[in-house]
């Protein structure tokens, strides 16, 4: 909302200076967004008449003028603007002037002939960007008057940030209420005469067929003598400085009576109506070119103005371009009516069409006013363009009327709710003020909103604003005081932040990305690529949901390289989604962490060999992350090589997987070489085991080695479960510590060594027990995997 | 007895010539070795008359503990030096760069979002999530946003389908708690939301901490201006922030309020990040919403509830001076290394 202080000043004039009237506005919740000048500042240029005008002698482009400037007062003034004509009014910088800009008005001589001062333009007065000529003013305006004082520059321009709940400040009217209020200044009314009214004008039938969306109409004929006359200045001004252009005088004087009174009104011309107006919800395949010149397909769920002939203006929100009134007509048919929120609400956004009357009614307008500014505005036309009106024709089902009911507001509530005791005059001086009406009941007030304020319908809607008038800063700050107790906090549970800190020490830069991602990074990089659209994207590249971190660590390692950063090991957690059914939603989003490491295993160190990291530098990395050890099993996964990639098993339930990219993959994105990924469920890392307390056994652990000879297609893993499987109780521990191929070895073989412990808790172990031991694990695998001894 | 102080002088002068442990046992052998000089004086010893035997005796045993003193203290000199020598071989350069795996960090969002965490849960909020893809009835209906509202113009939503959108604030988490758990309750909620905008100061995802607090006692207006005071005071680490709160409006609380703080930057004096108005606007917040209350079955009589929502971004913007929003979804490896 944009008004100037002007015109809010001539409704109300509190004693409070521009700033802090904009501090006021902003701390009563009306925040000022900006506060401008309406007009750089500069003095002594005062009105100026051309008396005369002659070419200048050596030059084709200048005139020689005489132009007065007070009473009596005439200067001889070289001026080069093409505009320029004898009796032509225009602002005179007289010698001694500096204007915006900082050029100084000096007494000189142009090309010999002397200028005692300079006739302006819009442009050096600061008042436009550009401008053709000289800044011609009223013919009405008094010689020698400072143009400041004519053109009413020493005022400011207003623009308010207003939230959706105050409609009623859609309005100078609206801002004065809340400034008096604020203030206990006086609201100042402007008064005007009801216009004359003559019979015998168009004067159709109005019929409410939409009760509940339309309750209240009001309509009247005018006919005016000079539609074509200019809109007086005062006017124009007060328009542009609200962030309007004047176009013509009708539609003038409805914008002016909106932003004055907050009511839309529509002007028809009345010779293109037939028959009678009815309100009514469009049906389908109607449809209706409006003002901006879209042709709108009407539905059951759009109110209209109609005619006989059918739809003539979407109710409160465009009108029609047939009935529309032009700069010629006289014959008008206005129209002030009352729409409600519900049949406005949404309508301008689906249709592409944005309108201050649609963005008033859509807010709430005052369903009082409706009258008042019909005849606000009568009378302004007539005064102006001279003419007739016929009566105000006023439906109204006020059943339909939003109704204003008495609410209780208790005092004990307002302390409880705000904190702090606040006495009762000054909650009751603020309803008072507020124009809420109340009256107090021995124990509660009961008061009343003004049917302006829609927004205030229950006590808590009272006591913000006792609060907010009051001024929140004047409400205390206090400690909130409650009784102390511990956070439940899960000691097997650890805390994702320490989760996240163990990445960074195994070298992990966190990364954050979009949650939405293109189709074809998905098709890319997805197991099962993500067919969650997005029915708005902002555009294709962030248009489905991603279903896996992949897409966002393979995109960040691109952007990076671009950057030359050779060595990235970045992680990101956060939710995927898949269709699903979790939490009451048909999707499933769970919380997964992912990582992706690329380029040397180590930062680039004089004393290593600089190698690049592999799937077993990811492992390793993987398996430090995961509370207990896990079971890694072959995958299959469309994005990532094939033979290096491991499903990961936790307590036997898959929670994730790694991998080396699949080389078309890295063709795709450009990578030179392969990035290794990884992506676990995050809150199965989070459960950690708990310790299981046995006594320390009191002999020393005893190791002994056994090298097996097996087919190389043999997984490790499976080694390792027979060996383990057979060991005996005293045995703590199997572990893979060499694996050989070559010498020795028989191709298609390979030689695994395991390392294993042996710990008797009753007595130390004897040569011989250890011997069984290794020859029943040595006999296990002979038998069940055809190993041999090494 | 001549003869016997040049013999010593004459080992003690050849003993402290010697250089290397070997020489230095070889010519412990030539003095005291079984055929050495002095042996074989202690063997003479048996020739002589026996008080002249005792008095050549104590002279000569005189002359052997000297010897094997300064034996002793030689090999020891030689051990010395020889050890020193080693340790000079295999000295290093101690200020070459170490082996390490490389160290990474926290996205300054995450960092931020840490930090309001670890404050409010030192003030007993517990920390609640949910889900990304929200109902709409959640996002906004159950928060006193009906359809068509004007208000959800101020969140460009993106749908997935028509009843199901992207979260564009984290209060549904508020909703979803207060069905599942009994009063009185106290959370935040952090995470992510989105709205379809993006340009200089809009990212279409940027990240909320929710909080809420329903009780009994304790929760008034007032008390919802100290908390929160003193959470940013916190926060930033100025024991005197400024702190403002003007009244605004949000369909889902009742008294609403807009909490600025005195700027940071400039310290109130007017800067390009305030605009030159001396303030930073940080959050919303307010009473809850009696509409938002009852449906949920909570006597709004008995209890009060506050809650506010305030955005990471800008807390970690005006934290770090991070002056471009979309630095923060760059991921560019040289912004977030300045995190460590």
């Amino acid at each position: 909302m944009k008004f100037s202080e002007s015109w809010l000043r001539s409704w109300v004039n509190p004693k409070e200076q521009t700033a802090e009237l904009a501090k006021l506005l902003t701390m009563s919740g009306l925040e000022v967004e900006s506060l401008v000048p309406c007009a750089s500042p500069f003095e002594r240029v005062v009105v100026g008449e051309v008396l005369s005008l002659e070419k200048h002698p050596q030059a084709d482009r200048l005139n020689c003028l005489t132009v007065a400037v007070d009473a009596g007062q005439i200067l001889p003034i070289v001026c080069g603007a093409p505009n320029v004509t004898v009796g032509m009014k225009a602002p005179c910088a007289l010698v001694g002037a500096v204007l915006p800009g900082g050029m100084e008005i000096k007494a000189a001589k142009v090309r010999g002939i002397d200028s005692q001062g300079m006739m302006c333009s819009a442009r050096e007065l600061g008042l436009a960007e550009d401008s053709a000529g000289l800044l011609e003013l009223d013919p009405e305006a008094p010689v020698g008057v400072s143009v400041r004082d004519w053109l009413e520059l020493d005022d400011q321009q207003f623009t308010l940030k207003l939230t959706p709940n105050r409609a009623d400040c859609l309005s100078v009217r609206g801002i004065a209420r809340e400034v008096a209020a604020l203030t206990g200044s006086p609201l100042m009314t402007p008064v005007f005469d009801l216009a004359k009214v003559v019979t015998g004008m168009f004067q159709p039938k109005i019929q409410l067929d939409a009760a509940a969306a339309c309750p209240r109409y009001c309509g009247r004929s005018l006919r005016l003598d000079s539609p074509l006359k200019a809109t007086p200045m005062w006017m124009v001004r007060r328009l542009e400085r609200a962030g309007l252009r004047a176009k013509s005088l009708v539609v003038d004087v409805t914008n002016f009576v909106m932003l004055e009174l907050g009511q839309p009104l529509h002007a028809f011309d009345a010779t293109c109506l037939t028959g009678n107006i009815t309100v009514r919800w469009a049906t389908d395949h109607e449809s209706l070119t409006v003002l901006s010149g879209q042709s709108v397909e009407l539905r059951t769920d759009i109110l209209v103005i109609a005619d006989d002939s059918g739809p003539q203006a979407l109710a409160g929100l465009m009108g029609g371009m047939q009935s529309a009134v032009t700069a010629e007509s006289t014959e008008i048919f206005l129209e002030a009516a009352y729409f409600s929120p519900q049949a406005l609400a949404g309508r301008a956004r689906r249709l592409g069409l944005t309108s201050d009357a649609a963005f008033r009614f859509e807010r709430g307008v005052d369903f009082a006013a409706t009258r008042e500014a019909l005849e606000r505005a009568t009378s302004l036309l007539l005064e102006l363009a001279g003419g007739v009106s016929g009566p105000v024709e006023e439906v109204v089902l006020a059943s339909m009327l939003p109704s204003r009911s008495a609410v209780e507001v208790r005092p004990e509530r307002v302390r409880r709710l705000l904190g702090f005791d606040l006495s009762p005059q000054t909650i009751e001086e603020i309803l008072r003020r507020l124009d809420c009406q109340p009256r107090w009941q021995g124990q509660v007030w009961s008061v009343t909103a003004p049917s302006y304020r829609i927004d205030l319908e229950q006590e808590a809607d009272y006591i913000e604003e006792v609060a907010r008038c009051h001024g929140y800063d004047r409400v205390p700050s206090l400690l909130p005081v409650m009784p102390l107790a511990p956070l439940p906090t899960a000691e097997r549970v650890r805390s994702k932040s320490s989760l996240f800190q163990q990445l960074h020490d195994l070298g992990f830069q966190e990364v954050v990305t979009y949650s939405f991602v293109s189709q074809e990074a998905e098709q890319n990089l997805a197991r099962q690529p993500s067919t969650l659209q997005l029915l708005n994207p902002l555009s294709s590249a962030l248009s489905v949901m991603r279903s896996t971190l992949a897409v966002g660590l393979v995109e960040t390692l691109g952007f990076n390289l671009k950057r030359k950063q050779e060595r990235v090991q970045i992680f990101e957690w956060g939710r995927c989604f898949h269709s699903g059914h979790t939490a009451g939603l048909p999707y499933e989003q769970p919380l997964l962490l992912g990582g992706l490491i690329y380029g040397s295993r180590y930062p680039e160190q004089w004393g290593l060999p600089t190698e690049h990291a592999d799937f077993y530098d990811l492992k390793g990395k993987v398996e430090t992350l995961l509370p207990t050890a896990a079971e890694f099993s072959p995958f299959n996964h469309p994005a990532l090589h094939p033979g290096r990639s491991a499903e990961v098993f936790l307590q036997g339930k898959s929670v994730g997987w790694l991998g080396e990219l699949h080389p078309r993959m890295g063709a795709f994105y450009d990578l030179p070489r392969m990035p290794l990924l990884f992506e676990l469920e995050l809150e199965p890392l989070l459960d950690m085991p708990w310790p299981e307390y046995r006594p320390t056994p009191r002999f020393q652990p005893v190791r002994r080695d056994v090298a097996l000879v097996v087919d190389e297609a043999l997984h490790a893993s499976e080694v390792l479960r027979v060996l383990r499987e057979a060991a005996g109780n005293s045995v703590t521990d199997i572990s893979l510590f060499d694996v050989y191929q070559g010498v020795g070895i028989p191709s298609g073989k390979r030689s695994l060594a395991f390392c294993v412990q042996v710990q008797d808790t009753e007595k130390p172990s004897t040569e011989a027990e250890l011997e069984t031991i290794c020859r029943v694990l040595v006999q296990a695998a002979e038998a069940r995997l055809g190993a041999a001894l090494r | 007895m001549q003869d016997l102080l040049a013999l010593q002088e004459e080992a003690l002068i050849l003993f402290a010539r010697l250089d290397t442990p070997h020489a230095l046992e070889e010519a412990k052998a030539r003095y005291l070795g079984k055929s050495g000089v002095l042996t074989e004086k202690l063997k003479a010893l048996g020739k002589l008359p026996p008080e002249a035997r005792k008095t050549a005796g104590a002279a000569i045993n005189q002359v052997k503990t000297a010897l094997e003193n300064a034996l002793q203290n030689r090999r020891e000199a030689l051990a010395q030096a020889q050890l020193e020598e080693e340790l000079r071989a295999t000295a290093l350069d101690v200020t070459l760069p170490g082996r390490t795996p490389g160290r990474g960090a926290a996205h300054p969002i995450t960092r931020t979002l840490e930090r309001v965490q670890t404050l409010f849960r030192s003030m007993g909020f517990e920390v609640a999530e949910g889900p990304e893809i929200e109902t709409d009835a959640n996002n906004f209906t159950a928060l006193n946003i009906p359809e068509d509202h004007p208000a959800r113009a101020m969140h460009d939503t993106f749908y997935l389908d028509p009843g199901h959108v992207l979260r564009t604030h984290t209060s549904p988490v508020q909703i979803r708690y207060l069905q599942a758990h009994p009063l009185p309750v106290k959370i935040i909620a952090p995470g992510r939301v989105f709205r379809c905008d993006s340009d200089v100061t809009h990212t279409p995802m940027f990240h909320q901490v929710e909080g809420l607090w329903v009780a009994e006692e304790g929760v008034s207006f007032a008390a919802l201006k100290g908390l929160l005071i003193e959470f940013m005071r916190a926060f930033f680490e100025v024991n005197d922030l400024q702190a403002r709160f003007r009244p605004s409006f949000f369909p889902f609380t009742e008294p609403s309020a807009e909490m600025d703080i005195g700027c940071v930057i400039c310290g109130g004096d007017g800067c390009r990040v305030c605009s030159h108005t001396g303030w930073l606007e940080v959050l919303g917040c307010g009473l809850v919403h009696p509409k938002v209350l009852e449906p949920l079955g909570i006597d709004s009589e008995r209890y009060i509830g506050m809650a506010f929502g305030l955005g990471v971004e800008r807390l970690a913007m005006i934290r770090y001076g991070v002056d471009d929003l979309r630095t923060f979804y760059e991921n560019d490896l040289r912004f977030l290394r300045r995190f460590r």
